[in-house]
């Protein structure tokens, strides 16, 4: 009784400390929610005003005309559908070789693969612009779409750790009833992996979405701009102005998908996540 | 014997199919540019003329180069985020494993800022560091603590990027401890309890063997990520910070390729930071192995 009545108490004291905590991480974001709802006076109130005396929703409409937003949206979605669709089923069908199929030097093929994984990005960044602007790649969206479409090997990885755990007899079955392996991948292992795949591609997506190096390192002009570039834009010309509304409002609209997508997976992406960590 | 052979032979030339694309990307837009970076560390590569050959020059000039040394300082200082941040998110993780109600929307707030674009982060809190109206000196001022303007000085600008990375990773760190405890059996801690252990006996014997391996692996892919820092540097410190006090290794590698176009000078730097990685990365693929044995 004296240990449950104790238990008790120090878990409240938990919930109190872990309720602070999240006031803490959140806090940041709803700042910038109820900034982006403010005018340029209340802004420089002191003391603050966490909720605004008016809600002025007039900066959601200036973003659309104080930057390319739209096409910036609309340059991200294309990158990160283009690249993720793809990439899922090169990277899928790849997987499905290295867990099902035999071939000469299979697992020398993949730890050459797995050893890109070693290689950072700002080592290859030089070489890799000056290649693009050989073939006049430059400010275009292909330096960002075009790489990714021959697959991810993180993605490679954890479906081919998934495909280990498919029975082979399914496979033999198959092979015996005259299927091709086409056949074999369309219509055996991708719906088996189906669930693993979502997960992998939900992620793949999001990080594509929240690119931020290579976009800036090749897209100059405006229109060509992905999301985080125009968002990083509107901070840079506007801050001179003060208009933090404004820019807030341009970063609330830039989170939102990202948001939305992970409140609805939220169980799937938390739990690959956690896979991914503990498998190392 | 002969159709066996045959469907073999098919299942080989299949097998090469599928995983020709990933071996194309790989050899195309990472191997061949990777040694290329090698090569053009050799050489006064600046983009547009000639690369002429100049042996070790690039090496032996960065050895000299106070830029160098202090964005490579800046880049460790960083660093002292990750372990506080791993504390912090054990901690938590630790309390989130009690029986305490909300905590999947305790997970889902904590994860928020892990999935938000490092751009968007990086701009609202460069706004909250603002000195005059930003959101921290405000909240200091509850206490009668007037707030410097955090980027603006060397003092305080390396503290406000580890503040905020911390608050940022903090909920990813978590969420693997969170694992690694939720995989720990309850009737290790009711066997301890009756023999009498202590909260502090229990942690050292039964909960800290177990989070060791994730401790491992985030600390080092903190090391490979923290060493790769742009985006906050690039958005919040444009210039690299008061007196450069602020500027990663990366983004001087960047100033020194795309702003003053001394490709050669900057790839002998990618070149630096690429083996530092490739050195790291291999440590942790040999302790793994054997923790994985000591698992076995």
């Amino acid at each position: 009784m004296v240990h449950t009545k104790q238990q008790k108490i120090s878990n409240a004291f938990i919930f109190v400390l872990l309720c602070i905590g999240a006031i803490v991480m959140i806090a940041p974001l709803l700042w910038m929610v109820s900034t982006s709802f403010k005018d340029r006076q209340d802004v420089f109130a002191l003391p603050p005003n966490w909720i605004p005396a008016v809600f002025h929703f007039n900066k959601y409409q200036e973003i659309w005309t104080a930057g390319p937003l739209l096409s910036g949206i609309i340059n991200s979605l294309i990158v990160a559908l283009t690249v993720t669709i793809i990439g899922t089923i090169t990277s899928s069908l790849a997987a499905f070789a290295f867990a099902k199929l035999r071939f000469p030097y299979k697992n020398q093929i993949f730890l050459l693969l797995l050893s890109s994984m070693m290689i950072p990005y700002p080592a290859v960044m030089i070489s890799q612009f000056i290649m693009f602007s050989e073939w006049g790649w430059v400010d275009t969206l292909l330096p960002l779409i075009v790489p990714g479409l021959f697959g991810n090997i993180i993605m490679i990885f954890f479906l081919r750790q998934y495909l280990y755990s498919i029975p082979n007899a399914i496979i033999e079955a198959a092979k015996i009833d005259g299927t091709s392996y086409f056949g074999i991948y369309a219509r055996i292992i991708f719906p088996l992996i189906k669930p693993a795949i979502a997960a992998q591609l939900i992620l793949w997506f999001m990080g594509i979405w929240n690119d931020y190096l290579p976009p800036i390192l090749y897209l100059n002009s405006p229109e060509i701009q992905t999301l985080q570039i125009v968002i990083a834009n509107f901070n840079a010309n506007y801050a001179i102005q003060s208009d933090y509304p404004l820019i807030m409002a341009a970063s609330v609209v830039s989170l939102l998908p990202i948001l939305i997508i992970f409140l609805i997976f939220q169980r799937q992406i938390i739990e690959s996540v956690a896979i991914s960590g503990v498998k190392g | 014997m002969k159709t066996k052979s045959n469907l073999y032979r098919k299942e080989k030339y299949f097998g090469y199919l599928f995983i020709l694309p990933p071996v194309v990307g790989f050899l195309l837009f990472t191997l061949y540019p990777a040694l290329y970076s090698v090569y053009g560390s050799f050489t006064d590569w600046n983009g547009l003329g000639q690369m002429n050959f100049i042996g070790l020059d690039n090496f032996k000039d960065i050895l000299t180069d106070d830029f160098f040394y202090k964005s490579m300082f800046n880049t460790l200082f960083l660093m002292i985020g990750i372990p506080i941040g791993l504390v912090i998110s054990l901690l938590l993780a630790l309390g989130l494993n009690r029986k305490i109600p909300g905590t999947t929307t305790f997970r889902v707030i904590y994860y928020v800022p892990v999935i938000s674009s490092l751009a968007a982060i990086s701009i609202l809190w460069q706004w909250a560091y603002n000195g005059d109206y930003g959101l921290v000196n405000q909240f200091l001022d509850l206490f009668g603590i007037k707030g410097p303007n955090w980027l603006a000085n060397t003092a305080t600008v390396k503290p406000a990027l580890i503040i905020m990375t911390i608050w940022k990773g903090l909920g990813y760190s978590m969420l693997l401890y969170l694992a690694a405890l939720q995989s720990v059996s309850r009737s290790y801690y009711e066997a301890a309890e009756l023999d009498g252990a202590s909260g502090f006996k229990m942690f050292r014997h039964i909960t800290w063997p177990m989070v060791k391996p994730v401790t491992f692996f985030l600390v080092v892919t903190n090391i490979i990520g923290g060493s790769q820092i742009f985006t906050e540097i690039n958005i919040m410190t444009p210039t690299g910070g008061p007196e450069f006090s602020s500027a990663t290794i990366v983004f001087y590698i960047w100033q020194k390729a795309f702003d003053n176009l001394q490709m050669g000078y900057a790839s002998a730097m990618a070149v630096i930071l690429g083996l530092f990685i490739f050195i790291i990365t291999l440590v942790q693929f040999k302790m793994n192995e054997r923790s994985s044995f000591d698992v076995d």
